[in-house]
């Protein structure tokens, strides 16, 4: 069953590489994303048997981010079909800069957002951390190629930062992953093997210097893919030049997987006791990348960009959700759920306003209400839901980390953490205002006949968020518990 | 196998040196393709005579992988993009080399330092790896070019993997067809790239890729 959630999406997008019907594809996409969401939901039912000598296993952790990721992809490739028959095929003028460009081959695109679901499954289950480390890179190679479906040069600076500063982040994960080979190495040659079982079950026997030291390079390594600050420099190039259909799965489920990166070094940090070390390097890149995206989001012109500088801030949230422990580490997995649902109908949204209104910059969207009364109003609802107010699930998963800071004593976090989300607000509010009310310019008619998926699946995200905000199933309450428990 | 051991480390500490001090793209890629087949020799020179399949198997591999088949792809892509065949770095090539020299003796104090649990083979290796990493991180930030940052990433990758041997890690063959797998994968998806920035801006200097940034208002 885990074999499958990784080869079915490999196979489909093998063959849709070489499918020239552009019908068969869109059909073969749809299949598969529906059939992984249905195998990702009966593992919640049916505890899937351990593959590869357990190196592939689901626990609550690995379940949760995997449930999450294959659900989002079933909602993005539906957004994905429709957005790609009204996509042109023939080269078209670029709004921002009037250069004439054609896209990707549709073949190639269907292809790599498939390879991308199978290595982000990867990572999912993966137990053995220098495999979860072949799977975090390989989500990388797959995706770069999403961010340049529009070949023009600015998607290509784009696409070529994210490959450069990734991969070369990523290598310092490997370092990290040697470190902690090390670290488990014992004196007499015998060495605990690299799963995580092992590793947790062991982590008192582990050198413990060697283990701080592979903790920081993983952070720093999985960090710079996560987008924390400073290493975020690629996110924001990346998520505005992407198609949003890309944008928003790398917001909602790539960043989760890398995020699982640290968080399975914090796994064997805190049953090694060194969990006071993590932590407070979790707070610290945490509180920096939150006021980091306040500074950025603060004054910015480009919708996308600001929804990728948001995407920073809520990583830094999760950071010091897992750093702050306790309360906050449920807080944190609640939130992450929360932040990719919420923030993948945001870019969907965002999508659809970019096909009508033809710019990026929020001046240029105004009366956003009346010209795309359902976009409009997912818009609106959106922008408060991420930005924490109620009754929407962020305002939960966020207020739920607060009060973890305030009951443990750690008023400073629990301050900067409230005012930085303050200063979000208003930063993030009155362009977004703007953007929904007031009149729409002269030659922006209402567009008839727009594929009823491209606001249905937003529509449907927009009322899960709502729903996570009113009423947490108690299913989902007790495997988030599970998975925050080996947090510390 | 002590002496080879250390001859093989020292050649390598010389092709950091190559890498830093060479004008020319076509040097530099024939540096990295030695520093690939080095790495080779090194993995196999340390299995210390119990030859084991897998031990010959797997180190063979990467040297043809990183020695000549990843050499061929970037000498096709530096072809493609009909680049000139300087190197143009933003710093000279005198500068680079003294910050290879401080690479060096940062990579021996640390390498002195780290008290590793079993005491590796030879007392440079772990320097040497620090070192080899270090060159490439100074290749990807002074260099203008799109290829010699894909040179770079190489060295540091590089220097990790060499890292991984001088403890002499045995990862399972899995997960090390896997790291080469994807280091293929990279530098094949970073070629593609770099053809399409030759074609796009007529050359591949990376500086002129800055139409996206934030300004701090």
């Amino acid at each position: 069953m885990i074999f499958l959630l990784i080869i079915m999406p490999v196979c489909a997008g093998t063959v849709a590489f070489f499918l020239e019907s552009d019908r068969l594809r869109r059909i073969l996409l749809l299949s598969v994303a529906v059939a992984q969401a249905v195998l990702s939901l009966t593992t919640w039912i049916v505890q899937p048997a351990p593959a590869l000598g357990g190196w592939l296993a689901e626990d609550a952790l690995g379940k949760m981010i995997d449930t999450l990721t294959n659900v989002l992809f079933l909602a993005v490739s539906f957004y994905a079909v429709a957005y790609l028959r009204e996509e042109r095929k023939q080269p078209h003028s670029d709004f921002v800069e009037g250069v004439f460009f054609s896209n990707a081959r549709e073949a190639s695109f269907t292809a790599c957002l498939l390879f991308f679901l199978a290595a982000m499954n990867l990572v999912a289950v993966s137990q053995q951390l220098a495999l979860l480390w072949v799977a975090v890179e390989a989500t990388t190679l797959a995706s770069a190629p999403l961010i340049y479906f529009h070949r023009h040069h600015r998607s290509l600076e784009a696409t070529w930062k994210y490959l450069l500063i990734c991969s070369v982040g990523i290598a310092f994960a490997l370092l990290g992953i040697f470190f902690l080979a090390v670290a488990a190495t014992n004196p007499d040659g015998s060495a605990i093997s690299l799963m995580l079982h092992d590793l947790q079950s062991n982590a008192h026997h582990l050198n413990a210097p060697w283990l701080k030291a592979a903790f920081v390079l993983l952070l720093v390594g999985y960090g710079t893919k996560m987008g924390l600050a400073p290493f975020h420099t690629w996110l924001p190039d990346a998520h505005s030049e992407a198609p949003s259909i890309a944008s928003a799965l790398l917001s909602g489920a790539l960043l989760n997987c890398a995020f699982l990166g640290i968080l399975r070094a914090q796994e064997i940090c805190v049953a090694g006791g060194l969990g006071d070390f993590s932590d407070r390097l979790l707070l610290a890149f945490g509180l920096i990348s939150m006021a980091v995206a306040a500074i950025f989001i603060s004054g910015q012109t480009d919708y996308k960009r600001m929804l990728a500088y948001s995407s920073v801030e809520h990583m830094g949230i999760l950071a010091v959700g897992v750093g702050l422990g306790g309360a906050a580490a449920f807080g944190a997995m609640l939130h992450v759920i929360n932040h990719s649902l919420t923030k993948a109908m945001l870019f969907l949204v965002a999508g659809n306003f970019l096909a009508v209104y033809r710019t990026k910059n929020t001046k240029g969207v105004a009366g956003a209400l009346s010209v795309l009364p359902v976009s409009g109003m997912l818009w609106l609802l959106g922008l408060f839901a991420i930005t924490g107010s109620p009754p929407f699930g962020p305002f939960l998963s966020e207020f739920t980390i607060l009060k973890a800071a305030l009951d443990q004593g750690q008023t400073f976090v629990a301050v900067v953490y409230l005012a930085i989300l303050a200063i979000i607000l208003a930063a993030m509010a009155a362009p977004a205002l703007a953007m929904a009310q007031g009149t729409p310019s002269e030659h922006i008619g209402v567009t008839p006949g727009r594929e009823i998926a491209l606001t249905a699946v937003p529509a449907i995200l927009g009322i899960v968020v709502l729903a996570m905000g009113v009423y947490v199933p108690s299913v989902l309450t007790r495997v988030l518990r599970e998975a925050a428990h080996f947090l510390g | 196998m002590g002496q080879l051991i250390n001859s093989i480390l020292v050649l390598l500490m010389l092709t950091g040196f190559m890498l830093l001090g060479s004008s020319r793209l076509a040097a530099c890629i024939r540096t990295i393709a030695i520093q690939g087949l080095l790495l080779g020799f090194l993995a196999i020179s340390m299995q210390d005579g119990d030859w084991t399949i897998s031990g010959v198997l797997l180190p063979t591999t990467s040297a043809v992988v990183k020695g000549v088949v990843l050499p061929w792809l970037l000498f096709r892509a530096m072809r493609e993009a009909d680049t000139a065949r300087e190197v143009e770095p933003f710093i000279s090539y005198n500068l680079s080399i003294i910050a290879g020299a401080a690479a060096l003796a940062l990579s021996l104090w640390l390498g002195a330092r780290l008290q590793l649990p079993n005491q590796p083979a030879s007392s440079l290796l772990v320097p040497t790896a620090f070192f080899t990493s270090l060159v490439g991180m100074i290749v990807i930030a002074s260099r203008r070019k799109a290829l010699t940052q894909v040179l770079g990433y190489l060295a540091l990758e590089n220097g990790v993997y060499a890292f991984g041997t001088a403890v002499a890690l045995h990862l399972p063959v899995l997960v090390e067809l896997g790291i080469l797998l994807d280091v293929f994968v990279a530098v094949f998806v970073m070629g593609i790239a770099m053809f399409h920035i030759s074609r796009e801006f007529n050359h591949i200097d990376t500086d002129k890729l800055a139409a996206l940034t934030d300004r701090l208002r």
